[in-house]
């Protein structure tokens, strides 16, 4: 086989930590462009995925005495992210009581 | 270095269903639909932790993630039905757009500039056993304050979402 496929055919750190940055990426774009608050948080979400894809990639393939502690650090990443989800939702529900939208940009009584 | 091409093909097509959906949740211009766009990113997120050998991780996602907080986010859209759901953007569009792919290309650049210290290990054969070993020593103190955790952001949830009563009547 050519060397070109042969090194496709091989799964690098950087090719895991570049599928990372681009999970990260659209996260980051999700949380900074939505106007619905529930559109914010979905891209939050998607930036502690994209964080524990980038854990889990160095757990695997760099030289540590514990490997597993990045797997320990991914778990409780999942752990935090369940709390704030649970948070935010519920501070979404408790607004849109309050205001009857959950649009960021019409909730502004803190606006001078 | 993974060789194993089975494995090569799958982390492949996983990330690249997974990056389909995540940019659906974007695009598409019902939230419900983005809601399970983004239910379908975790599923995949999942398959790209077993590729790295983490099957715990990769089953605590599925039903954390894919199950809890996909029920968590369709919950709260069906607790705002006046709210819109056209996934609208604001005018901070475009400036967020090219932030993402600037800070996309910054962490390529550096994922490829940099010299990792690369380990030759095997895969994780199993990993449950020895991070609930990690979890009960090392990490007791973490794990302690994470279920403490927990539990105050369950009672603040239901504090915050509970009908307000009038006491007073």
């Amino acid at each position: 086989m050519p060397d070109v496929i042969l090194a496709a055919m091989r799964l690098h750190l950087e090719e895991v930590l570049v599928v990372g940055a681009a999970l990260f990426s659209i996260g980051l774009y999700l949380a900074l462009s939505k106007r619905n608050a529930i559109g914010i948080l979905m891209g939050v979400e998607l930036m502690l995925n994209a964080v524990n894809v980038t854990l889990l990639a160095f757990a695997r393939f760099i030289e540590s005495p514990r490997p597993l502690d990045g797997q320990v650090f991914a778990t409780f990443v999942i752990t935090i992210a369940a709390a704030e989800a649970a948070v935010a939702l519920a501070l979404a529900v408790a607004i849109y009581r309050h205001r009857e939208t959950v649009n960021i940009d019409e909730i502004d009584v803190l606006r001078w | 270095m993974i060789e194993d091409n089975a494995i090569v093909i799958a982390f492949w097509s996983l990330s690249a269903t997974t990056i389909v959906c995540a940019l659906m949740v974007a695009a598409v211009r019902n939230l419900v639909h983005s809601v399970l766009f983004l239910a379908l990113t975790f599923v995949g997120v999942a398959g790209i932790y077993i590729v790295l050998s983490a099957d715990f991780v990769a089953v605590v996602q599925v039903l954390i993630y894919a199950g809890a907080v996909g029920v968590l986010m369709t919950f709260a859209i069906m607790l705002t039905p006046g709210a819109d759901r056209l996934n609208a953007s604001t005018v901070f569009q475009a400036p967020a757009f090219v932030l993402g792919v600037m800070v996309f290309l910054l962490i390529a650049w550096v994922a490829y500039d940099t010299e990792w210290r690369i380990s030759d290990r095997e895969a994780f054969t199993t990993t449950a056993a020895s991070l609930g070993e990690a979890f009960l020593k090392p990490y007791i103190v973490p794990f302690e304050v994470a279920s403490v955790l927990l539990a105050t952001a369950m009672i603040g949830a239901i504090i915050l979402s509970r009908a307000e009563r009038d006491d007073r009547a």
